[in-house]
């Protein structure tokens, strides 16, 4: 085990994958010679060279485009969007081509892809460089999509994603990058797929987060718990495809009561799918409506205190949960 | 523009009152300060100021409506403005609690029928008994479930949630609870003093099981308070009592003299001796003026000290404000104005809200001891008996003296009996010493 932040473990992920895998191969922009904008491939173009650590153009539906017809080809690529916001570009690469083609031809075609993006709000990047979009791509049959809170899932997923035979969405929320954890160095390492992680057990209220939100749960639950003396238990989800609904629902008969906490807005959020989901599996064992605490319905401000105002913060997760006391 | 009159919360436990008269009728001016209406509440009949300059533009409550704390009740705003109909605002909430939409087309108020004081514009509130206005019972799955299991019948259960949910803690605290036996008639509102404290826990609480029948009739609301503020006292405040003797021969002799060059609103009673007495005593002992709460004592700065008065329709306290400061002269002008106001149901809102102290007195009516109830959340109430003729031993000789027994009932959370002594000692030396009384 060692300490590091959440971009050091994703690099350790990939270096040992890389070394574990030749077809591992990685593309996007400004990763090899300046080290990836918030630094998670620093000296892997030194170490991996030019052939397995590709600078690309400014061209994100090329990029997976490429990446997919050299998954579609034998290899294992990771492509890499510089941030979330910009793979709308890609979005055709990714919905139609990537998530669809082994369904369409039958199985005769994986497209075996890792997807890298960073993500989230409340870095004063304004409106349209601050989209959460977990729930979006979740949306998708055909992609899986993870999204870590702390450096040893972050590294665990990672390493588990260079072995999947599908597209995977591989979602880093930017405000996660430089948390701190310890970190398995078994090259083996793995955390699979679908498999929702407790991070505080509680007995009153379920709070669910995944991403950036995990951290708003866990510091509410610890206010819930100072100020109320209410005792919450946390779930991050780690993964939205394949979904951990079990550990879910076995917390919310425990507690009776639920509440999911998420950066992406609430209209059509993945806090809906996930409501709606408690409520046809838990109906009877609910003592109040599922709540959801999510970006307010704006597009995100630059202004700091108004970009703070319309995230969810820790305050609006405590005053759910009192709400339906 | 149009602005909103609100009714007031004045006491803190105040949570609905009753709108007696309106004093500006619409198209009336009036000026900030003035008196736009009178409101009754638990307590007293209170004026209520108008905050603002204008002009009465609608009563939205009519005379005789009990409204809750917050509701609009009328609209000032310029000669000319128009209004709309008012939405009436659904209750206040308790704190910490989040809005919830109340469910079903009964919640919106339809445009147009909420003209001024039709009561038929209030949201659908929720009955008792999570019974909506439609009829259904506010009820958790969980909840049903559990009751459903138990054969429970659900419209027996009182929903402790939010707009009166039934919640599973509700359903535990039926089944856990021996069966209902016959229930003394609760006033509505007497289990309304403790969630104002903060949000209720989660854990299942004592929650009275057995269905509360209907709501007392005959009760004034003076009556209903009396009852939960005793009951209040008694069932949190552990009293212990000292009683005493004070020969009140030189106070009688004082008082006479005061009053015998003085006017007739200047004169001394004895209460006024009593209540100067103890003005000075209790700041030479501040934990009599000071109050048990959650974190600790919590002393106060200001000396009310609060007057028992009997009404036709029952006991009522107020105070006389900053008793520290204020000279015996001035306690006695102040007394008689405030009993007098009593009477009227005039008090002001601070008058008896503010109170630090309490003392009861029966000397009127040649009651010889009164052990008097803590007036909550004070720590102490001194009652006063009269003053009698009696012989005591004075330098070895039986000798007539004017005597007063008093009695103090203190919280034992905050003091102990011999604080209590020292204290009551205190007001017995300025008592017997009363020139003291005059500086």
């Amino acid at each position: 085990m060692a300490e590091m932040r959440m971009r050091d473990a994703l690099r350790e992920a990939m270096r040992e994958e890389m070394l574990r895998d030749p077809d591992i191969f990685l593309m996007g922009e400004d990763i090899g010679a300046y080290g990836g904008s918030y630094a998670v491939t620093k000296g892997l173009l030194e170490e991996f060279g030019e052939e397995r650590v590709r600078d690309t153009p400014i061209a994100e539906s090329g990029i997976v485009g490429a990446g997919i017809g050299a998954a579609m080809g034998g290899m294992h690529p990771m492509v890499e969007m510089m941030t979330i916001n910009f793979s709308f570009l890609a979005l055709d690469q990714i919905v139609n081509s990537a998530a669809k083609l082994h369904h369409m031809s039958n199985g005769q075609i994986s497209v075996p892809l890792v997807i890298r993006m960073a993500s989230g709000g409340g870095s004063q990047l304004a409106a349209t460089h601050s989209h959460s979009l977990e729930g979006l791509y979740a949306h998708f049959p055909g992609l899986k999509v993870v999204c870590p809170s702390n450096p040893a899932d972050a590294k665990g997923l990672l390493k588990r994603a260079f072995r999947d035979q599908n597209t995977v969405i591989f979602i880093e929320h930017t405000a996660n990058y430089s948390v701190k954890g310890e970190v398995p160095d078994d090259p083996d390492f793995l955390v699979e797929f679908g498999q929702a992680n407790i991070l505080r057990e509680g007995s009153d209220v379920t709070i669910v987060g995944y991403s950036g939100s995990v951290h708003q749960a866990m510091r509410a639950a610890t206010m819930l718990q100072e100020q109320e003396d209410l005792s919450a238990e946390v779930i991050d989800l780690r993964t939205l495809r394949p979904l951990d609904m079990e550990t879910v629902i076995n917390s919310v008969k425990k507690t009776n009561r639920c509440v999911i906490v998420e950066d992406d807005w609430k209209f059509g959020g993945f806090a809906g799918e996930l409501s709606a989901q408690v409520m046809e599996q838990a109906f009877d064992y609910l003592d109040a409506p599922v709540a959801r605490v999510s970006c307010k319905d704006v597009p995100l401000p630059y202004n700091r205190n108004l970009e703070f105002a319309a995230l969810p913060s820790e305050e609006d997760v405590v005053e759910a949960v009192l709400a339906m006391l | 523009m149009a602005f909103e009159v609100t009714m007031p919360q004045m006491g803190a436990d105040m949570t609905e009152g009753t709108l007696v008269r309106w004093f500006k009728q619409v198209g009336e001016h009036v000026n900030r300060g003035e008196i736009l209406a009178e409101i009754e509440t638990d307590k007293a009949n209170v004026e209520l100021e108008a905050f603002e300059a204008g002009t009465v533009l609608k009563h939205v409550v009519a005379e005789g409506e009990v409204v809750p704390v917050g509701e609009i009740i009328a609209l000032l705003g310029e000669a000319a403005e128009q209004v709309g109909d008012v939405e009436r605002k659904p209750p206040a909430e308790a704190p910490g609690r989040r809005k919830v939409e109340p469910d079903g087309p009964a919640a919106a108020s339809p445009a147009g029928v909420a003209t001024a004081g039709s009561a038929a514009a209030t949201p659908a509130a929720p009955g008792p008994n999570g019974v909506a206005a439609n009829g259904r019972v506010r009820i958790s799955p969980v909840a049903k479930r559990i009751a459903s299991q138990a054969g429970l019948d659900i419209t027996s259960l009182k929903g402790s949630g939010p707009d009166g949910r039934i919640l599973r803690r509700d359903v535990e605290a039926a089944i856990a609870a021996p069966k209902p036996a016959a229930v003394p008639p609760t006033p509505p509102g007497a289990i309304a003093e403790v969630p104002r404290q903060a949000p209720p826990p989660a854990r299942p609480e004592a929650a009275p099981a057995a269905p509360v029948t209907s709501p007392a009739q005959g009760l004034s609301k003076i009556r209903q308070a009396i009852a939960r503020r005793m009951t209040l006292s008694k069932q949190t405040q552990p009293h212990y009592y000292l009683t005493l003797d004070i020969d009140m021969t030189a106070a009688m002799k004082f008082r006479e003299q005061l009053n015998s060059s003085a006017s007739e609103a200047q004169r001394v009673s004895v209460n006024d001796l009593v209540v100067k007495a103890c003005a000075i005593a209790l700041e030479r002992h501040p934990k009599f003026n000071a109050e048990f709460g959650d974190n600790g004592l919590v002393m106060h700065d200001r000396i009310n000290i609060d007057i028992g008065i009997a009404l036709d329709e029952g006991l009522i306290a107020p105070a006389i404000l900053d008793c520290g400061t204020k000279s015996l002269g001035r306690i006695a002008t102040e007394s008689k104005d405030l009993v007098e106001r009593a009477k009227t149901g005039h008090l002001r809102a601070d008058e008896y809200s503010e109170g630090t102290f309490t003392i009861t007195n029966l000397g009127a009516y040649g009651v010889e001891t009164l052990i008097g109830i803590i007036n909550p959340p004070q720590a102490a109430i001194l009652g006063v008996g009269s003053v009698m003729d009696q012989p005591v031993v004075r330098d070895g000789q039986v000798v007539p003296a004017k005597v007063m027994k008093v009695a103090l009932s203190a919280d034992h959370r905050v003091t102990d009996g011999a604080e209590g002594a020292r204290f009551i000692k205190e007001i017995q030396g300025l008592l017997e010493n009363p020139v003291s009384l005059a500086l």
